[in-house]
C-alpha cells in the first residue's frame, strides 16, 4: 500500500497525466459527438458511439501509461525510485498497477461519456445498453485501457525513453496489426492471434445490436471465445511486463 | 560503515573498478579522491546497489544496500542533483521519497529548513539553480535522518558561499558521528573537508590515508639555497642529498636533507649562504605526481 501511495503522489505531482486525461477525454467522447451530431436522428447505434474510446482515446492512454516510465528515465528519478525501494520489482509493479488502475478509470468515464453525449445529440435513437453484449461493449472498453496500459508500461520499461516508447506503441496498436490483414490468405489468420486485434474481438457487438456499424477487427475468424480473446490480451500484458522486470533488475540503473 | 572488498566492474574489456578495497569508518568524512573517470561515481553507485559489481563485494554495516529495509533511513545519498523530475515541486518531490520509507511527512519541512529552501518548496524543481538543486539533493540525503552519507562531487559547479557551507555542512554531520563519503577531484578542496582519503585512479587503490599524511607523503620537501660559491657547495652537499640546479636564478635546490644541516654542513666547510629556504610542494603537484599514471584522457 505504501508503494502504490508512493506512486500515486509521482504521478499526480507533475501535469503530464492531466493533460493526457483531459485529450483523451476530449479526443474519445469527441469523435462521438461529432459521429451523433453528423449522423440522423435516430439512426445512431451503440457500437457507433465506441468508435472513439476503443480506437482513438486508447492511443493516447498508452501514450500516458509509457510517459508514466519513460519520464523517469528520462530524468533519472528511477534511480531515485531505486534508491528509497531497492526491490525494484515492487516498485515497478506499483507503479503498474496506479497507472493500470487510473487508464481503467478513464476508459470508463470516456466509454459512458460517448454513449451520454450521444444520447443527448441523438435522442431518438436506441442507445440503451441492456444485454450483456451491450455492456461488455462499453463497460469492457476500462479494461482494455487497464490492460493496454500493463503493456505500455512494460515497452516503456524495455524502451526507456519516451520517443521509441511512444513509436513502438502507435504503430503497433494504430498501424501494424491493422496492417497485416493486407497479406493476402495467412494475414487474417495472423490478425487472428494479434493482441489488440483480440482486443477489440473482445469489445464487439454481434447479431443485431451490430447492424450499421463497421467494427474494428471484423472479418477475421477468432479462434478464442470474446472473453477468452480479452484473456488472451492480458496473458500478453503480464507475459510483456514480466520480461519487463527481470530485464530492470538485471539492468544497471 | 562502508566496507568494500576486491570490487570490480567491467563494461566488456574497460574496468572502470579494478580490484578495490577500503573501508570507510563512522564520525569522519572521509574524501573519494581520483581524477575524472577514475571510477568514483561508478562506485558509489555500486555501494548504493544501482550498479552491480562484477565481482568482489560492497556492504553498509555488513548488508548490501537492497538488503536494508527503509534504506534511506540508513543511507542518505546524493548523486546528481538533478535526479528530480523538473515539472515536480521541490516539496512533492520529497514527500514520495519520505512516504516510500514510512518518514513522517512532517520531516519534509524540517529538511527543507535545514537546507534554506523553505520558501521555495512550491516551485518546480525544474527551475532551480544548480546551487538550490545542490541543497535539494542534501534535503533527500537527509530525510531518513540517516548514519551514512554519501556525496558525489557535491560542490561542483557551486559558488564559493555554497562550498563553504557544504563543507561546514559536512563537518557537522561527520561530528554527530556520522559516516559521510565525498568524493571529488580537486584535492585542495578535499583536503579542507576530508578527515581520511581514499585515493583512486583508472579504478584501482592508490591510497587510503588521513588525508595529514596523504599530503606529507605526497608533497617533496625541498630546500633552496643560493651561495656565492654554488659549485663547492654543490660538492658537498652531494654527498648527503640530491641537488639539482635552478637555473632561472642560479639556486640549488637540495632534496632528502633538512635545512638546518644544510646550514651545519656549509659551516663546517666554510661556505658562505646568501639563502637557505624551505620550500614545500603543492598539493595540486603532489597529486597530480600520484595520479598522472591514471588519468583516463590527457592533453599533450
Amino acid at each position: 500500500m505504501t508503494l502504490l501511495a508512493v506512486e500515486r503522489i509521482k504521478l499526480f505531482s507533475t501535469r503530464s497525466p492531466y493533460w493526457c486525461s483531459a485529450l483523451a477525454i476530449v479526443l474519445g467522447v469527441g469523435l462521438t459527438a461529432i459521429i451523433a451530431a453528423s449522423t440522423d436522428n435516430g439512426q445512431l447505434s451503440l457500437g457507433v458511439t465506441q468508435f472513439g474510446s476503443s480506437q482513438l482515446a486508447l492511443s493516447v492512454v498508452l501514450v500516458m501509461a509509457a510517459l508514466a516510465v519513460t519520464t523517469e528515465y528520462r530524468f533519472n528519478t528511477i534511480r531515485a525510485t531505486f534508491l528509497a525501494v531497492p526491490n525494484r520489482i515492487s516498485a515497478l509493479v506499483s507503479k503498474t498497477v496506479v497507472v493500470a488502475f487510473i487508464a481503467g478509470v478513464l476508459g470508463e468515464v470516456i466509454a459512458f461519456g460517448s454513449v451520454g453525449i450521444a444520447k443527448v445529440l441523438s435522442p431518438a435513437s436506441d442507445l440503451a445498453i441492456n444485454s450483456g453484449a451491450e455492456w461488455r461493449h462499453v463497460a469492457g472498453v476500462g479494461l482494455l485501457y487497464g490492460i493496454g496500459a500493463v503493456i505500455a508500461i512494460a515497452v516503456g520499461v524495455l524502451v526507456r525513453q519516451t520517443a521509441g516508447a511512444v513509436a513502438i506503441l502507435l504503430v503497433w496498436n494504430m498501424l501494424l496489426e491493422g496492417l497485416i490483414g493486407i497479406i493476402p490468405k495467412a494475414g487474417v489468420k495472423i490478425q487472428a492471434w494479434l493482441p489488440f486485434q483480440n482486443a477489440n474481438h473482445f469489445l464487439m457487438l454481434n447479431g443485431p445490436e451490430a447492424a450499421g456499424s463497421e467494427q474494428a477487427g471484423m472479418g477475421i475468424d477468432f479462434k478464442l471465445s470474446q472473453w477468452g480473446s480479452l484473456a488472451y490480451f492480458a496473458g500478453i500484458a503480464v507475459a510483456l511486463l514480466v520480461v519487463a522486470l527481470v530485464v530492470a533488475k538485471r539492468r544497471d540503473a | 560503515m562502508i566496507e568494500a572488498v576486491r570490487l570490480q566492474k567491467h563494461y566488456g574489456k574497460t574496468k572502470a573498478v579494478d580490484d578495490l578495497s577500503f573501508t570507510v569508518r563512522p564520525g569522519r568524512v572521509t574524501g573519494f579522491l581520483g581524477p575524472n573517470g577514475a571510477g568514483k561515481s561508478t562506485t558509489m553507485r555500486m555501494i548504493l546497489g544501482l550498479d552491480t559489481p562484477t565481482g568482489g563485494d560492497v556492504t553498509i554495516d555488513g548488508k548490501h544496500y537492497a538488503e536494508l529495509k527503509q534504506p534511506l533511513r540508513k543511507v542518505g545519498a546524493l548523486l546528481d542533483a538533478k535526479w528530480v523530475h523538473p515539472n515536480r515541486s521541490a516539496r512533492s518531490h520529497l514527500k514520495w521519497l519520505a512516504v516510500s520509507n514510512k518518514i513522517p511527512v512532517s520531516r519534509v519541512n524540517e529538511v527543507l529548513e535545514v537546507v534554506g529552501l523553505t520558501e521555495v518548496a512550491h516551485k518546480n524543481a525544474g527551475g532551480f539553480s544548480l546551487g538550490m538543486s545542490q541543497r535539494l539533493g542534501i534535503a533527500g540525503a537527509l530525510l531518513g535522518d540517516p548514519e551514512v552519507l554519501l556525496f558525489d562531487e557535491p560542490v561542483n559547479g557551486l559558488d564559493p558561499e555554497g562550498i563553504l557551507w557544504i563543507r561546514q555542512f559536512m563537518h557537522r554531520l561527520a561530528a554527530e558521528g556520522r559516516t559521510v563519503f565525498v568524493s571529488s577531484h580537486l584535492l585542495s578542496e578535499m583536503a579542507q573537508t576530508a578527515q581520511d582519503l581514499i585515493v583512486i585512479g583508472r579504478g584501482q587503490l592508490i591510497a587510503q590515508t588521513s588525508t595529514e599524511q596523504f599530503i606529507a607523503d605526497a608533497t617533496q620537501d625541498t630546500v633552496r639555497v643560493r651561495s656565492p660559491h654554488a659549485a663547492k657547495l654543490r660538492e658537498i652537499l652531494a654527498a648527503h642529498a640530491t641537488v639539482t640546479d635552478d637555473a632561472t636564478n642560479g639556486s640549488l635546490v637540495v632534496q632528502g636533507i633538512p635545512a638546518q644541516q644544510i646550514g651545519e654542513l656549509a659551516a663546517e666547510n666554510q661556505v658562505v649562504l646568501h639563502e637557505l629556504s624551505p620550500q614545500r610542494g603543492s598539493l595540486e603537484e603532489a597529486f597530480m605526481q600520484l595520479t598522472k599514471e591514471s588519468v583516463e584522457y590527457q592533453a599533450h
